[in-house]
C-alpha cells in the first residue's frame, strides 16, 4: 500500500489550513488541517456527528467554512469565480442519497454537467457518458431512468455522473451507507478500481476493509477535530487515541 | 357533460318554478332571432379565454420572478418578495381592473386598450398567488437536487432550468390548473370596463331583450362547460406527467 504512495511535491494539491465551520452557535469543524498530495486516498471515519461530512462539503463549497483557508491546486476556495472554475475543474462528489436527476435519463444525468457546465458538444459528451457507463459497469442502463435502476445502479451512476466532468479528485461521502447489503460490494469494487487507476480521493466511510485496501492515510474526526491520522497498517494495529479505539472496537465489532 | 346535462334539467326546472312563464326564447337555436342570440352570448368565448390565457402566462412568468428572491438566503430579496405578494394580495380584483384601466394612463402618461389592462389586472393579481405556489414547489424539491447540480457546477440559471423547475413545475401542475380555472371567473370582472366576454355579452342582451333569468342561465352553463373542460384538460395532463414518472 504504502508503495503507491506518491512522491511528494512542494505544494499540495488540497490543504485545510485551520479550517472552523459553525452552524449558529454549534461548531462543526474545529482548527481542521488536512494536506492532500495528487493521487492520494484519504478515508475519513469518526462517530456520527463528528464533522466528516461537513468537512468534506468545505472542500467543493457546498458549506462555506467561517475561518482558516482551504486551496486547490494553489486557488482559494470562497466565492470568486476562480473558485469556481478550479471546482469545476477538479473535483467531483457522490453523496450517500445518490442524488440523480429524476425527471432525466442516465444518458442526460450524465451530459447535463459536460454540456451546461463545461460547454461539450453534445455528442462529444455523450462519448463521454457512454465511456463512464462502462467503467461502472452499466452501459446497457444509459436510457433508462434513475427510479428504474436498482440502489447499487444508481450509485454507479452517480459515481460515472461526477466522473464525466473529469475531475482530479472525488470526494465520497458515505456512498454505500443508504445501500442493501447485497449492493454494497459492486460499489466499492468500482470505487476501488477508480483508486487503482490513479484518481485521488477523499472517502468518508465505516467499510473498515475497504479502507484498509485503499486508504494512503486514514483520518479519525470526533467533534469537529482531527483526531487521529496515520497510514491504515498503524491505524488499525495501534491507535492512539482512546476515543479512536472504542470507535474502531464498535465499528469492527459489526 | 352528464354532470352539466344534469345542471341544465335542474336550472330549467326551478326557473320553470318561480316565474311560471318561460322565456326561452330568446335563445331558441330554432328561431333566427334565439339563434342570433345565442351565437352572440358565447362569441364571448374568445375573449374570456383570450383574457385568462394571456394573463395566466403572464402571471407564470411574473410569479416566478418574484418566487426566485423570495427562496434566497439574503434578506433583501426575501423582502421584496414578502411586500409584494402582500401587497398585491391587499387589493381586490376589481378595484386593481378600475385602477389599471383608469388610473395608469394618467399616472404613466400613456393609453391602454380595455383587453390589456384586463390581462395586466388579472396577471399582477394572479401573480402573488403564482409566486406563493412556485416558491412552495421549488422549496419542496430535495435539497440533494441542489447539491447534485452544484456538485457538477451548474451556474444558478442552469439549475433551475434543467433541474429544479422541471421537476418543481410537475408538482405545482394541479395548483396551477387552479389558477386557470380561477382566472377564467375572475375574468368576468374586466365586463366593468367593457370588455366584451361572456359576461358583459350577456349583460348587454338582458338590456336589449329584458330575459334575465334565462340569459344569465345560460351564462352559467357557458362557465360551467368552459371550467369543466379545462379541468378535464389539466387532469388529463396530470395522468400523463404522472405515467411518465413510472417510465
Ligand atoms: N446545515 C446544518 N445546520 C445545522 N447544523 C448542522 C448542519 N449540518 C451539520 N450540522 C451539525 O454539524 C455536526 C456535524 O455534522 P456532519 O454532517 O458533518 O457529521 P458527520 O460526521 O457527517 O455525521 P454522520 O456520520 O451522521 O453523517 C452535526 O452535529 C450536525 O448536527
Ligand atoms: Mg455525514
Amino acid at each position: 500500500m504504502t508503495l503507491s504512495t506518491p512522491s511528494s511535491s512542494p505544494q499540495p494539491f488540497i490543504q485545510l489550513c485551520n479550517v472552523d465551520k459553525f452552524f449558529g452557535g454549534f461548531q462543526a469543524l474545529k482548527d481542521v488541517s488536512l494536506d492532500i498530495q495528487l493521487g492520494q486516498k484519504i478515508v475519513i471515519c469518526g462517530p456520527s456527528g463528528s464533522g466528516k461530512s461537513t468537512a468534506i462539503r468545505c472542500i467543493n463549497r457546498l458549506e462555506a467554512h467561517d475561518a482558516g483557508t482551504i486551496a486547490i491546486d494553489g486557488v482559494t476556495i470562497d466565492d470568486s469565480a476562480a473558485a469556481r472554475a478550479v471546482l469545476r475543474n477538479n473535483v467531483g462528489m457522490v453523496f450517500q442519497q445518490f442524488n440523480l436527476f429524476p425527471h432525466l435519463s442516465i444518458l442526460e444525468n450524465l451530459t447535463l454537467g459536460p454540456v451546461r457546465a463545461r460547454g461539450m458538444a453534445p455528442a462529444a459528451a455523450r462519448e463521454l457518458a457512454e465511456y463512464y457507463l462502462e467503467r461502472v459497469k452499466i452501459p446497457e442502463q444509459i436510457n433508462k431512468f434513475p427510479t428504474q435502476l436498482s440502489g447499487g445502479q444508481q450509485q454507479r451512476v452517480a459515481i460515472a455522473r461526477a466522473l464525466c466532468m473529469e475531475p482530479k479528485i472525488m470526494l465520497f461521502d458515505e456512498p454505500t451507507s443508504a445501500l442493501d447489503p447485497e449492493m454494497i460490494a459492486e460499489v466499492l469494487e468500482v470505487i476501488e478500481e477508480l483508486a487503482a487507476s490513479g484518481m485521488t480521493m477523499i472517502c468518508v466511510t465505516h467499510e473498515m476493509g475497504f479502507a484498509g485496501h485503499v486508504a494512503d492515510r486514514m483520518v479519525f474526526m470526533d467533534h469537529g477535530r482531527i483526531v487521529e491520522m496515520a497510514p491504515p497498517e498503524q491505524f488499525f494495529s495501534a491507535p492512539e487515541s482512546d476515543r479512536c479505539k472504542t470507535f474502531l472496537q464498535q465499528i469492527l465489532r459489526n | 357533460m352528464f354532470r352539466s346535462l344534469f345542471l341544465i334539467a335542474i336550472v330549467s326546472l326551478l326557473s320553470g318554478c318561480s316565474s311560471g312563464t318561460w322565456g326561452w326564447y330568446v335563445v331558441d337555436p330554432s328561431t333566427p332571432a334565439g339563434q342570433r342570440n345565442l351565437w352572440f352570448l358565447i362569441d364571448g368565448l374568445y375573449y374570456t379565454i383570450a383574457l385568462s390565457v394571456t394573463a395566466i402566462l403572464i402571471s407564470i412568468f411574473l410569479g416566478l420572478i418574484v418566487a426566485l428572491p423570495g427562496l434566497a438566503r439574503q434578506r433583501p430579496p426575501r423582502m421584496f418578495n414578502r411586500v409584494y405578494v402582500e401587497l398585491v394580495r391587499a387589493v381586490p380584483i376589481l378595484v386593481l381592473i378600475l385602477w389599471v384601466y383608469y388610473g395608469l394612463p394618467q399616472v404613466a402618461d400613456i393609453s391602454i386598450s380595455v383587453f390589456w389592462a384586463g390581462v395586466l389586472a388579472l396577471a399582477i393579481s394572479d401573480s402573488a398567488f403564482q409566486a406563493e405556489i412556485f416558491r412552495a414547489g421549488i422549496q419542496s424539491i430535495d435539497r440533494g437536487q441542489h447539491e447534485a447540480a452544484h456538485s457538477i457546477s451548474l451556474t444558478y440559471a442552469d439549475k433551475m432550468r434543467y433541474v429544479i423547475l422541471p421537476q418543481a413545475i410537475k408538482r405545482i401542475l394541479p395548483a396551477l390548473g387552479n389558477q386557470l380555472v380561477y382566472m377564467l371567473k375572475m375574468s368576468s370582472l374586466v365586463s366593468v370596463i367593457g370588455m366584451e366576454e361572456l359576461t358583459r355579452r350577456a349583460n348587454e342582451l338582458v338590456v336589449t331583450e329584458y330575459r334575465p333569468l334565462e340569459i344569465y342561465t345560460v351564462l352559467v352553463l357557458e362557465y360551467l362547460v368552459l371550467i369543466l373542460v379545462v379541468s378535464a384538460g389539466v387532469r388529463w395532463l396530470e395522468l400523463r406527467l404522472a405515467a411518465n414518472d413510472t417510465r
